[in-house]
C-alpha cells in the first residue's frame, strides 16, 4: 500500500503522507493559518476547513499571502497564479 | 485638523495620505517610511507565498494589521475573471471586504479597462465587497462606478511608476464636482507638489508608492509626502483667492506722503 501521495503545492509536485490535512500542510510549510488564503482544486477554502479538509493524489493547493505591492506588475515579484497574465 | 476625518463606507481615517508597500529595499525600509509618511492605509498585493524559502519574513510583522487598514489590491490582474479571483483570495487572506481593484488594460500603460472594471466591480460588490475602484481620470466611468455602488473612487493622476503628476486637471476637477463619493488621486504622483496639487484641487486623499519607494531618499521624501498632504488640504479648505491679470496692492494708498 501507498504511503505518500503527490499533491502539487503552489506550482510545485510534492509528496506528501496520505490523510494530510490542509492545517497540517500548512503547520509543515511553517505558515501561520490567519497570514494566508488557501485555494484547493480552484475553491478557496474558509480558515475554520483547514483542519477538516484532507488533501488527495493529484490536488492542486495554491498557498498565497499578502506582499509588498502598490499596483501594476511590480508586485508580482513573488509569482502570480498561473491562469493571471504574467509580465516578466 | 482632528475634526478633519475621512470616511469611507462607515469607516473613518486619519490621514489622507494612504501608501503602497512595493518597491522598498527591504521590510525595515517600508516600515520607516510609511510610519514616516504618517499614512494609516496600506495597500498590498496578493501572491503565492514562497514554500521553499524558509527565511521568509512577512510583510504583516512589519506592517501591523491592528494599526493600519490593510487595502489588499488587485494589482497585475488583466482580466474580469483574475480581478475576482484575487478579490476573493484577499478576502480569505485578510480580514476585511475591502479591495482596492485593479483591472489593467495593457502592460505598457497599466491603465485601468474601465469596462472590465465596471464589471467586476458589480461581481464584488454582489458579494459583500468594499470595492474602490482604480479608474482613469473619465468623469463618466467614475459616475458609472459610484452607480453600482463603489463607495469611492480612485481615478490616476497618470500612468502608474510615471511620475508625470497631474495630467488632466480639468478631468479630475468634473470628476470631484459630479461624483459624491470619496475621490482618492492614485498613481503617477512624482513629487511633493504633485500630491498638494491634488489635495489643492479637492481630492480627498492621494495614494502613492513609487514617488516615495523610488525617491533616492524614501523617507525623506515620506516625510515630504505627508506635509503635502497636508498642507494641499489645508490650502484647499482655506478657499484660494482667485486668479487677476494685473496687480492688487495689499498696502494702503491712505497716508502716503
Amino acid at each position: 500500500m501507498r504511503e505518500a501521495m503527490q499533491i502539487q503545492v503552489n506550482g510545485e509536485q510534492r509528496d506528501y503522507r496520505i490523510g494530510l490535512t490542509v492545517g497540517d500542510l500548512l503547520r509543515e510549510l511553517d505558515l501561520k493559518q490567519e497570514r494566508v488564503a488557501v485555494e484547493l482544486n480552484l475553491e478557496i477554502l474558509e480558515r475554520a476547513e483547514f483542519d477538516r479538509r484532507n488533501l488527495k493524489e493529484g490536488d492542486r493547493v495554491e498557498i498565497l499571502s499578502f506582499i509588498g505591492g502598490g499596483a501594476g506588475p511590480e508586485s508580482r515579484a513573488n509569482g502570480g497564479l498561473s491562469p493571471c497574465t504574467t509580465i516578466a | 485638523m482632528h475634526d478633519d476625518r475621512l470616511i469611507i463606507a462607515g469607516r473613518e481615517f486619519r490621514s489622507r495620505l494612504w501608501v503602497g508597500t512595493g518597491k522598498y529595499k527591504d521590510f525595515a525600509q517600508t516600515k520607516l517610511a510609511i510610519e514616516t509618511s504618517g499614512a494609516d492605509v496600506v495597500t498590498v498585493a496578493v501572491r503565492r507565498v514562497n514554500i521553499t524559502d524558509r527565511s521568509k519574513e512577512n510583510l504583516l510583522d512589519y506592517v501591523d494589521p491592528k494599526r493600519y487598514t490593510i487595502l489588499p489590491n488587485t494589482a497585475g490582474c488583466y482580466t474580469v475573471e483574475d480581478a475576482v479571483r484575487y478579490a476573493r483570495l484577499a478576502r480569505a487572506a485578510g480580514v476585511s471586504d475591502l479591495v482596492k481593484l485593479e483591472v489593467l488594460g495593457d502592460e505598457k500603460t497599466l491603465f485601468p479597462d474601465t469596462a472590465g472594471l465596471i464589471e467586476a466591480a458589480k461581481i464584488l460588490i454582489k458579494e459583500g465587497f468594499i470595492v474602490l475602484p482604480y479608474t482613469n481620470d473619465d468623469p463618466i466611468v467614475a459616475r458609472k462606478l459610484v452607480d453600482i455602488g463603489c463607495p469611492a473612487v480612485m481615478p490616476l493622476a497618470a500612468p502608474i511608476g510615471s511620475g508625470l503628476g497631474i495630467r488632466n486637471p480639468y478631468n479630475l476637477k468634473i470628476i470631484m464636482e459630479t461624483v459624491k463619493v470619496p475621490i482618492i488621486v492614485d498613481a503617477g504622483v512624482g513629487t511633493a507638489s504633485d500630491a498638494a496639487l491634488a489635495m489643492e484641487y479637492g481630492a480627498d486623499a492621494v495614494l502613492m508608492n513609487t514617488a516615495i519607494a523610488g525617491a533616492e531618499d524614501p523617507i525623506a521624501m515620506a516625510e515630504a509626502m505627508k506635509y503635502a498632504v497636508h498642507a494641499g488640504r489645508l490650502a484647499y479648505k482655506a478657499g484660494r483667492i482667485p486668479r487677476k491679470l494685473y496687480a492688487t496692492a495689499s498696502s494702503p494708498i491712505e497716508g502716503m506722503l
